[in-house]
């Protein structure tokens, strides 16, 4: 009954149904990536402000030693992934091609890499504030997709109470398998962290949102759920941007949150299901973020997989552990297929944010011809938030971007949906991207 | 990744993409307007093929002249050219002359389309604003209508067709009212089976409204077609003439009769579709709609014409800036009651 009240629940309107590109990935095992020789950290891997460096160069440090601390509130710590000595900082290749400043770690190839850290002080003896201090020292940002630091989160405004808290599996960004093998290899580990967080926050109901193309992760949660826990699986429809925090919400809440105020104001906070293991694994060992999940796949790729990875770890170590490239390889993107970004030299470090390394041949590079807007409005109908993307294309092409501002292109969240469902090839997206940087500059200035 | 690194390419995301384009949107419509172009040709003989094709000919032409050379072959590869000249001809009488389906392939392209920048950029369907030149250029021309041939004359071409450009044209063939010239002057109905089938006299491709739909259907299945359109055309026409019916089943047509005579069908599902005419939303399809019900059932019950499917969707295009304008989706999250 639950399962047949589930299919009719509403959902979210608009989005887009691209084919999930999950099969390669989805069953197997996650691995752990070797150790390499040298590691390149980023400061600034999150939302915010970058973390301030706290060791010096030849320095000797210890895998989980501390690094690099929050340079200001939404900032997050950095720690080192391997034993080693520190032998740079300097600007060094980011993800999105420009130059960012970096911490570089040579490993010490004789070290045993034990991980040694000291559990944090007993959760149950700490308030939300304290325990929010801990995460921001613990370095684990969001992992589903926009890297905020996750204490920000847990800092609730003054008379907020939560009722609801929700563990986000959706996972809808075609290709990436990792947070599914969390929930289907460590559902003990997950709940643990919602009960954590659950009882922190003092919240009423847990859920945690998966989308059904997962039928063995909830089959596993709702086996491993205690009769105990007020926890509660919902399985969701498989549509994109299901994972995104406000179309989630409304999908399992029926709830429209809105523009301007973020979930918390309405008594509800969400993290993702690897963001919720990660916290559990730190408050249990004491464990740092210094390792992500990553899946490694499409068509460039010779042998998948989804991968434990020592953050740090150049792109092009991770391509070979995983087979190499296939010689007629013409992208690699880091994230998911929708939103990621194309990494433009195989040099650049494995980030906080790094949910996926994919590699796209000729095949899924080319892009269509672009012919002029016919006004079909496949993505009107596509936009989540509602908004009208082909009119604010064409105000971008005239860079009107303050007329864009009342058409409420700042709601936007550039999930592309209207890039990928635009017969006419329109990078409609990318225009919007442009027009927002614009605008954000213009406030700043 | 031994050896050199592959040349990497940085474009923005998101990679993936639909696989419908533009272009196939446009073949596709071309394939569903298939069957109702074979059975006008059936009906009417090989004079109605060769109106069909000197009206794609002035089409295309026109899109080849006025596109810059470096962008000629796109121009031509989007289909939308020769979609234009295919409706444009369907919605012709089958006894034109050809040069004058010619030249309103022209005015469809020049100044239906080349004229505000090309596909895309025209307020109005190209395809009535060719139409339109003819009706008002050549008015006999455009609206003596010939009955249809059997299947023994399909080889035998109308002298009218091969009339000399700015000479006056031999109609040989035996000319007919059309259903709707029959309801308005003679107040006589044609029966439903016939104008269903396409056994009545009309422009090429309007007789057979089974055929028509037919191709909606295919289309709004390869959603290639916003099925509100039609919808919302049919259903408001159909409820406008019931009401009027009601009140005069002797004056006033049947509402069935109504939806299948006339050039309703096809323009309903392949005029006032045309995306860049129509509105945006979904909302304002709806409002489209009904205006374009509207205008037909006015026109026609109260205007001097028989026919007014082209000036209705004509009129609305003109206001599909305003209906955008007003039927805005509400953003997410935007204008909700505070608590």
């Amino acid at each position: 009954v639950k399962s047949v009240a589930a299919l009719f629940r509403r959902g979210f309107a608009h989005g887009i149904h691209p084919e999930e590109l999950k099969d390669r990935t989805r069953a197997l095992p996650t691995q752990r990536m070797p150790f390499v020789e040298r590691y390149t950290l980023p400061l600034h891997q999150h939302l915010g402000v970058p973390a301030k460096p706290v060791a010096e160069v030849g320095q000797r440090i210890q895998r989980g030693q501390l690094i690099a601390e929050a340079g200001a509130f939404v900032s997050s710590a950095l720690h080192s992934p391997v034993t080693g000595w520190i032998r740079a900082i300097g600007p060094r290749r980011y993800p999105g091609g420009r130059y960012e400043q970096a911490i570089e770690v040579e490993a010490d190839r004789y070290a045993t890499q034990r991980l040694s850290v000291a559990p944090p002080p007993n959760w149950r003896t700490l308030s939300l504030e304290d325990f929010g201090a801990l995460l921001q020292r613990s370095g684990i940002v969001g992992l589903g997709g926009a890297s905020l630091p996750v204490h920000v989160k847990y800092s609730l405004r003054e008379g907020v109470k939560i009722k609801t808290f929700i563990a986000n599996g959706a996972e809808c960004e075609p290709y990436l398998t990792n947070d599914h093998r969390v929930m289907v290899e460590r559902p003990d580990i997950l709940l643990q962290g919602i009960e954590i967080l659950h009882a922190l926050l003092g919240a009423e109901q847990s859920i945690i949102g998966v989308e059904q193309n997962k039928p063995d992760a909830i089959a596993r949660l709702r086996e491993r759920i205690r009769p105990d826990q007020p926890i509660r699986v919902v399985p969701l429809r498989v549509k994109y941007p299901q994972g995104d925090s406000k179309m989630m919400i409304k999908s399992i809440l029926g709830i429209e949150v809105p523009a301007g105020l973020h979930a918390a104001d309405l008594g509800i906070i969400m993290n993702n299901v690897s963001t919720i293991a990660a916290i559990a694994d730190y408050v249990a060992s004491g464990m740092p973020y210094i390792d992500r999940m990553v899946t490694v796949s499409g068509p460039g790729i010779a042998y998948p997989a989804n991968l434990i990875v020592p953050l740090g770890t150049p792109v092009r170590e991770v391509l070979r552990f995983c087979g190499g490239l296939r010689e007629d390889t013409r992208e690699v993107l880091m994230g998911g297929p929708m939103m990621g970004t194309p990494v433009a030299s195989l040099d650049v470090p494995i980030i906080k944010s790094s949910s996926g390394l994919l590699a796209f041949t000729a095949a899924q590079t080319a892009r269509p011809r672009e012919y002029s807007c016919i006004r079909c409005g496949r993505c009107v109908e596509a936009c989540p938030y509602f908004l009208n993307p082909a009119r604010l294309a064409k105000l971008a092409k005239a860079r009107m971007y303050e007329e864009m501002k009342a058409l409420q292109v700042m709601e936007c969240v550039e999930c592309g949906s209207c890039t990928y469902s635009c017969p006419s090839g329109i990078p409609i997206v990318q225009m919007i991207r442009t027009a927002k940087n614009a605008l954000w500059a213009k406030k700043g200035r | 990744v031994t050896g050199k690194d592959p040349k990497l390419l940085v474009q923005p995301s998101p990679a993936l993409k639909q696989r419908m384009s533009t272009d196939q949107t446009m073949r596709d419509v071309l394939y569903a307007l298939l069957p109702a172009t074979l059975a006008g040709i059936w009906y009417f003989g090989l004079g109605a093929l060769l109106v069909i094709l000197a009206s794609i000919a002035g089409a295309l032409l026109t899109e080849w002249v006025f596109a810059p050379p470096q962008t000629r072959g796109a121009r031509l590869r989007d289909n939308s050219g020769l979609l234009t000249g295919l409706l444009l001809g369907l919605s012709l009488p089958p006894a034109l002359p050809l040069w004058m389906a010619f030249v309103g392939g022209v005015a469809a392209i020049g100044l239906g389309k080349v004229i505000w920048g090309g596909l895309g950029y025209n307020l109005f369907n190209p395809t009535l604003v060719g139409r339109a030149f003819l009706g008002a250029t050549f008015p006999i021309a455009m609206t003596t209508w010939s009955a249809q041939t059997g299947p023994l004359e399909f080889l035998h071409v109308p002298a009218s067709n091969l009339a000399l450009p700015f000479m006056q044209a031999d109609y040989d063939a035996v000319s007919a009212a059309t259903p709707l010239g029959l309801m308005k002057f003679e107040y006589q109905s044609t029966p439903l089976w016939e104008l269903a089938i396409g056994k009545t006299s009309g422009c090429i491709g309007e007789t057979s409204g089974l055929l028509l739909i037919l191709g909606g259907v295919f289309l709004i299945l390869r959603r290639g077609l916003d099925w509100r359109m039609p919808a919302g055309i049919l259903a408001s026409v159909f409820l406008l003439t019931a009401v009027l019916y009601l009140f005069g089943p002797d004056r006033y047509p049947a509402p069935l009769f109504s939806v299948f005579s006339g050039g309703l069908l096809l323009g309903a599902i392949y005029m006032a579709t045309d995306p860049v005419t129509s509105p945006l939303t979904p909302r304002g399809t709806w409002v489209f709609g009904v205006g374009v019900a509207l205008l037909v059932v006015l026109i026609r019950v109260y205007g001097g014409f028989p026919e007014g499917v082209m000036y209705a969707i004509l009129l609305m295009n003109a206001a599909t800036p305003l209906i955008d304008r007003y039927t805005q989706n509400r953003v997410f999250g935007k204008g909700l009651k505070s608590k």
